[in-house]
């Protein structure tokens, strides 16, 4: 906090009116509402509801179901995670390297940042369609039939590469001002003691791009769990039923198509915890641990 | 060392070739009539029917319901877009100035009560925001839209961030010449924070033109839509079809692609600087 400060019995409340009306009623309610409700049954016409406990948390968790897409989410999260920072961090380190046409590299790399998780989606299902698109002709030619929308395995393999080219250009982003931020003096320091390039990577670059790593990794997952809502909605086009889906698209699909709500909230406040830990790492963890410079 | 730099420029061409390429794959199929592309499949070169194509999906009613066209979901998509940047940078800069250059009893308890939406992204907690906004009767609103869309407090975050790291002596020299704590905020911070605000609003405006979710549940009245929003209905009714109409679906992919790309690339150093310093 500042040393120096204004004093005003109700000027800072006037200030931050706007802000704390808009967090109670459209955060903190919602909020409590999701905990309160997943403690409830209700009658799917509206007919008032009855307490049931913790019933809501035990039929979800114990459904096969959420088992289901609660793996495919964790497989889902995995690959989009690491194929991106890997991806993003290869391209980062290339583009820091090279000498001519840096920024244009730099700019043709990171524009998809501003493409919608669904228009991401629709490119993808142009892309992967069985009947127009080059991928799956591309494919065929090495004898994968693939069926997008029919096949399991095929749409989640579809998923996933777009989910990973509308992430990597934010990781780009990041990795690059990175490694733009590591000291010159540490890097000739670097290239006087060792000269094999891979070698000085691991040793030096990438310990030191840790912290900007483990940041990313939070972002990641929380990007794979919530903004890839657009692209899984695109691409299993209205029809869930044996199509992968993650968490996040279970709890809309229990909440406005099932007429679930119970279960619905159920699911939301275990993802709510499941957030919150992830932010608690974020914040206490990583900043404690891995902090080199 | 010359097989080096070939070796990474390769690897870099790889890069924006798989960035690339989708998009323009996407723009091309949109400048063919649809029969080519239902027999031929995805186009690699340009076709003749781009002004046709564009000028079909821009202002002629037509899709699902007779109602809406292109150009009303651009309209759409702008008012998000601005409604949402302006909303949260405003609100958010006033209340970091309270928390930053106030002291008041409950500044801890309300800085907490801000951050805690940090924690919570709207998905998690969505059929009972929506539940509030129906009970408001804000569905089918720009208001609706728009407002809870800034509950999250990142724009608040960022802008405390920035307030810390402006030198105290600002703020005595101001108060030895009497200045107020309007007087400050307006002359002083505010002018002070341009970059900053520049930034900010890129950011936010592409995450508010690209909002999917909230969007597809709050508008149901399509006079409403956002180009975002539109897309699941462009999936039903165009590639649902008999003869899919994806030359059409995707000039309307182009149509919400382009303007937050232009964006980002015009003001590319501001959006960089932006994302880098406000996701600490």
């Amino acid at each position: 906090m500042k040393k120096v400060q204004f004093q005003s019995p109700w000027l800072p409340y006037m200030l931050l009116m706007p802000q704390l009306a808009i967090v109670t009623i459209f955060f903190l309610w919602p909020a409590a509402e999701a905990v309160q409700s997943s403690f409830y049954l209700e009658d799917p016409f509206g007919f008032g509801s009855t307490f049931v406990g913790l019933d809501n948390f035990s039929d979800t968790l114990t459904s096969t179901d959420y088992g289901r897409v609660a793996r495919f989410t964790g497989v889902f999260t995995f690959f989009v995670t690491f194929l991106s920072l890997g991806i993003a961090l290869l391209l980062a380190v290339k583009a820091d390297k090279v000498l001519r046409g840096a920024s244009s590299y730099k700019t043709l790399l990171m524009w998809v940042y501003a493409v919608a998780p669904p228009v991401a989606g629709l490119i993808g299902v142009l892309l992967f369609d069985q009947h127009v698109g080059p991928i799956v002709d591309l494919f065929a030619l090495f004898g994968w039939r693939m069926q997008i929308g029919v096949d399991y395995f095929d749409t989640s393999f579809a998923m996933i590469v777009t989910a990973v080219w509308k992430q990597i250009p934010v990781n780009f982003i990041f990795f690059l001002s990175g490694l733009q931020g590591i000291s010159k003096s540490v890097q000739e320091a670097a290239s006087i003691d060792c000269r094999s390039g891979i070698r000085r990577f691991w040793t030096v670059t990438f310990p030191l791009l840790a912290p900007t790593g483990f940041f990313l990794l939070i972002i990641n997952i929380t990007y794979a769990f919530f903004d890839t809502f657009g692209i899984i909605d695109v691409i299993v086009k209205n029809e869930p039923g044996n199509n992968p889906v993650t968490l996040v698209y279970k709890v809309y699909l229990d909440g406005f198509r099932g007429n679930d709500l119970g279960g619905s909230s159920a699911q939301s406040v275990l993802l709510m915890a499941m957030v919150f830990v992830l932010t608690v790492i974020q914040f206490r963890l990583i900043e404690r641990r891995v902090h080199y410079t | 060392m010359n097989k080096l730099q070939i070796s990474d420029h390769l690897i870099l061409l790889a890069g924006v070739f798989f960035m690339v390429t989708p998009v323009a794959l996407t723009f091309l199929t949109s400048t063919h009539d649809a029969i080519t592309v239902y027999k031929e499949g995805v186009q690699f070169l340009p076709g003749g029917k781009f002004l046709e194509n564009y000028e079909k999906v821009l202002f002629e009613a037509g899709g699902f319901t007779k109602e809406v066209d292109g150009f009303v979901m651009l309209k759409n998509s702008m008012i998000l877009g601005f409604g949402f940047a302006i909303g949260k940078i405003v609100i958010s800069m006033l209340a970091a100035y309270a928390i930053v250059y106030f002291r008041f009893p409950m500044a801890t308890l309300c800085f907490w009560v801000i951050f805690a939406t940090l924690l919570l992204p709207l998905e998690v907690r969505i059929l009972p925001s929506y539940e509030i906004v129906q009970s408001l009767g804000m569905v089918n609103t720009y208001s609706g839209l728009i407002v809870p869309l800034i509950a999250s407090a990142t724009g608040t975050f960022f802008f405390r961030q920035f307030f810390m790291s402006v030198p105290d002596e600002l703020l005595e020299a101001a108060r030895i010449d009497g200045a107020g704590p309007w007087k400050f905020f307006k002359d002083i911070l505010v002018p002070l924070s341009k970059t900053m605000i520049a930034a900010i609003f890129i950011i936010m405006f592409v995450f508010g033109w690209n909002q999917y979710l909230w969007p597809t549940l709050i508008t149901t009245d399509e006079s409403l839509f956002t180009l975002v929003r539109g897309i699941k209905q462009i999936l039903q009714v165009w590639v649902g079809a008999q003869i899919p109409d994806f030359n059409e679906a995707m000039a309307l992919a182009i149509l919400a692609i382009i303007p937050p790309v232009l964006v980002v690339v015009i003001f590319q150093s501001w959006f960089v600087k932006g994302l880098v310093e406000s996701d600490k």
